[in-house]
């Protein structure tokens, strides 16, 4: 907090010198030209750029492939009506900012993603990560556990601990918090498949340590639509998973109603390759589904909806990822307010967190993807996020080391203070590009919302590929563009170093680590009472048995949780009813 | 008449990511190559098992999930025990050099990371198959048995995976 009250004081000093009369001031003076005038002069600009030459190796496309102009004039704007289409920061549409005073009020949440081995050396990096001044955790699991696997499943020798904390029971989840009191940190969770299962753990190590479910502050991504769509880890079925998530949101806002319980993230999809307009169009798709899976169920948008938050790719195309999340915010608050009648402002907000592209970074040259990540940072800070996670330079090669994440962490604090980008509220609403790209990302946002609904929604595009389809064919478009070379990739396709000798420290992940897990969950089932965890196991697949909204499921999870019951237990608990997925293996 | 190369394309393990996957897959289609692609979620049983069924030339795998060091062995040795020890095992995704290294010395092919052009795998495989079958890149006899007469030198065994806890800094 003294870091706070130093830039309150510095403020201050900044007011009082904005009292003093400038010298660098310029008169007011009054508009130079008249329509007929202005119109001849952009004509004749016209004119002359097309009897002059382009560059050779132009290739003016946005990385999603809108067509980029040579200049952006009022022209482009002349059916804007701020008034309609910007509002004012915290108010509707939300186009410039969620909040009042953006900033000015409270910096963006710095929180980086992590998680590695076994709970303990993960415990680690959190206490390091809150010491060097972060302010938020985000758990990052290992593949077994976000697949619903235990340690010791045979599917999961090789992968413990790989890409991610391995956390098989609530004995992990209270090692993994150690010495962090719930109560007063917000915790981020990626975790989609078994986000009941996590949440469960979570929610009974604060009861142990008596702290009430009401003063949890944490977001779950829980988004398993995106999981079908591009990442690809779930656990059942999409209608058993919808009905796992909708118990889930009906428990959290009435018991943990701080609690984010859906993170509905494009982060993946992009990843996946698409486009900016398909992760903006997909994502709120499917943000509009589990609206309307709550409201089938009988509960009021306005409960709900203002638990519901966002999470954004920022891809390396600067402008057009700050209109991404500009539009984002304006097509979510018309659409809830419009078409699902919210009532509450709360409820028509989008709230989003941002992580820079990992798909955008290299293995060659890995220094200069510390380059990258800032400058998607930066398009994330002008595009309003409320927390912002920045990827380390060495990720495409292995788990970032301490090094490595440190310096992520320093370019969101450099951006924060330095650069003088958090001083005004969107500062870049008014350009005539970025406006214009705001408007047409929002319109073919719009486009792909009546192809969704006329093939049956989410679900029914889902189950006939059309998602995995689009994206499938926009990473392929874009992979030719690189090795045709109009996307210079600096380090990949061009200013390659052929001798290049990597000197950068990999954070290696030791096997001993699998072993490790699996002698935990052999001691947790050797300690716990067996009857009770039994008991509790067999009421959850009694509940999953019974229709849709009969019996809440997180209920039943939470018990099993508390019994010590593991993961894949209660996954397997759950699946006698539900079954599994398969995926159809287009490319 | 030349026959094509044909490429068994492999996601083992739990890892979903599948855009380098599919985008390679994709890329050697197009390239001429007959590509077969397993799909997320595969056992190294089920990946070797499909090679098998579908007579390939090149088994390609795709883990960005750390697990590369018991994934590769896995399905080589099987490989091996099934009789297509003679086939190219290569592949890519996020793998550390000294990793990379330590699999080429067990007898996997290259690997290729995040940076590495679809041609430039192509190409690879296009010249192994060369190589081993004779021809000059572009393509092979038509029948494919007598081709395996071509058989390298015994490679060494596979290593166990490098048991030793290699956490650096």
């Amino acid at each position: 907090m003294a870091m706070r009250t130093q830039r309150k004081g510095r403020s201050k000093a900044h007011r009082s010198a904005m009292k003093r009369p400038s010298g660098v001031k310029t008169k007011p003076s009054a508009p130079s030209n008249n329509g007929a005038a202005w119109d001849g002069q952009r004509q004749a600009w016209k004119q002359r750029y097309a009897a002059a030459k382009e560059r050779p190796d132009l290739y003016p496309f946005t990385i999603s492939g809108v067509p980029i102009k040579p200049l952006y004039t009022s022209e482009d704007l002349a059916a804007m009506d701020p008034a309609r289409d910007l509002g004012f920061p915290g108010e509707f549409p939300y186009t410039r900012g969620v909040h009042t005073t953006m900033y000015r009020g409270r910096m963006f949440t710095m929180r980086q993603f992590s998680g590695f081995a076994t709970p303990r050396e993960s415990n680690a990096r959190y206490h390091r990560l809150l010491a060097a001044g972060q302010t938020g955790l985000s758990i990052a699991f290992d593949n077994p556990t976000i697949m619903g696997y235990d340690s010791d499943h045979p599917k999961a020798h090789g992968e413990v601990g790989r890409c991610g904390v391995a956390v098989d029971s609530l004995r992990d989840m209270e090692i993994l918090l150690d010495g962090i009191d719930p109560g007063a940190i917000s915790t981020s969770m990626t975790i989609n498949g078994p986000a009941s299962i996590m949440f469960a753990f979570y929610l009974a190590n604060a009861e142990k340590r008596g702290v009430p479910f009401a003063n949890l502050r944490g977001t779950l991504q829980n988004d398993i639509l995106k999981e079908y769509i591009a990442q690809k880890c779930w656990c059942f079925p999409p209608r058993p998973s919808l009905r796992i998530i909708v118990d889930l949101i009906e428990f959290a806002t009435k018991r943990v109603p701080q609690w984010n319980t859906i993170s509905v993230s494009g982060y993946h999809i992009r990843e996946a390759g698409s486009t900016a307009a398909q992760e903006l169009a997909f994502t709120i798709a499917d943000g509009f589904t589990y609206v309307e899976e709550c409201v089938k169920r009988g509960m009021n948008v306005d409960d709900f909806a203002p638990r519901l938050s966002f999470f954004w790719n920022s891809h390396l195309d600067f402008f057009e990822e700050i209109a991404k999340l500009r539009a984002a915010r304006r097509i979510w608050a018309r659409h809830m307010r419009e078409r699902y009648g919210a009532k509450k402002p709360a409820s028509w907000l989008m709230r989003f967190h941002t992580q820079t592209a990992g798909c955008s970074l290299w293995d060659k040259q890995p220094e200069n993807n510390i380059v990258r990540t800032a400058f998607e940072a930066l398009a994330g800070v002008l595009g309003g996020t409320q927390s912002l996670h920045t990827n380390s330079m060495d990720e495409t090669i292995a788990l970032p080391s301490d090094k490595a994440v440190k310096i992520a962490l320093r370019t969101q604090q450099i951006i924060a203070h330095e650069l003088g980008v958090t001083e005004t509220i969107d500062p870049l609403a008014g350009s005539y590009y970025v406006e214009s790209l705001t408007n047409t990302l929002e319109a073919q946002a719009e486009d792909y919302f009546r192809r969704i609904e006329a093939m049956g929604g989410v679900v029914a595009g889902i189950e006939q590929g059309f998602f995995q389809r689009e994206i499938g064919r926009a990473a392929y478009q874009y992979q030719q563009e690189m090795e045709r070379k109009q996307r210079v990739i600096v380090g990949v396709n061009e200013y390659v170093e052929p001798d290049e000798k990597l000197e950068i420290p990999i954070l290696m992940i030791s096997d001993e680590v699998e072993e490790e897990q699996k002698r935990a969950i052999a001691e947790v089932k050797r300690t716990r009472d067996d009857r009770a965890c039994t008991a509790a196991l067999r009421a959850l697949t009694a509940a999953a048995r019974t229709a849709p909204g009969q019996a809440n499921l997180m209920e039943k999870i939470l018990d099993a949780a508390r019994a010590y019951a593991t993961e894949g237990e209660i996954r397997n608990a759950m699946r006698e009813v539900f079954g599994d997925y398969v995926e159809s293996s287009e490319f | 008449m030349q026959r094509k190369i044909r490429v068994l394309v492999g996601k083992p393990g739990l890892d979903g990511h599948d855009r380098g996957a599919k985008v390679v897959a994709a890329a050697l289609r197009d390239d001429g190559m007959e590509v077969i692609y397993t799909g997320l979620h595969q056992t190294p049983e089920q990946i070797v098992e499909a090679a098998t069924q579908e007579d390939v030339d090149v088994v390609a795998l795709s883990i960005l999930s750390g697990a590369h060091m018991t994934l590769f062995p896995d399905v080589l040795a099987l490989m091996r025990a099934r009789g297509l020890g003679d086939r190219l095992l290569t592949g890519g995704g996020i793998i550390p050099a000294e990793d990379m290294e330590s699999l080429a010395h067990s007898g996997v092919g290259r690997l290729f990371g995040p940076g590495a052009s679809t041609q430039d795998i192509a190409k690879y495989i296009r010249k192994w198959f060369a190589e081993t079958h004779g021809g000059n890149g572009a393509g092979a006899k038509a029948s494919r048995k007598p081709a395996r007469v071509a058989r390298a030198a015994p490679r060494k065994r596979p290593k166990p995976a490098a048991k030793s806890s290699r956490k650096r800094r």
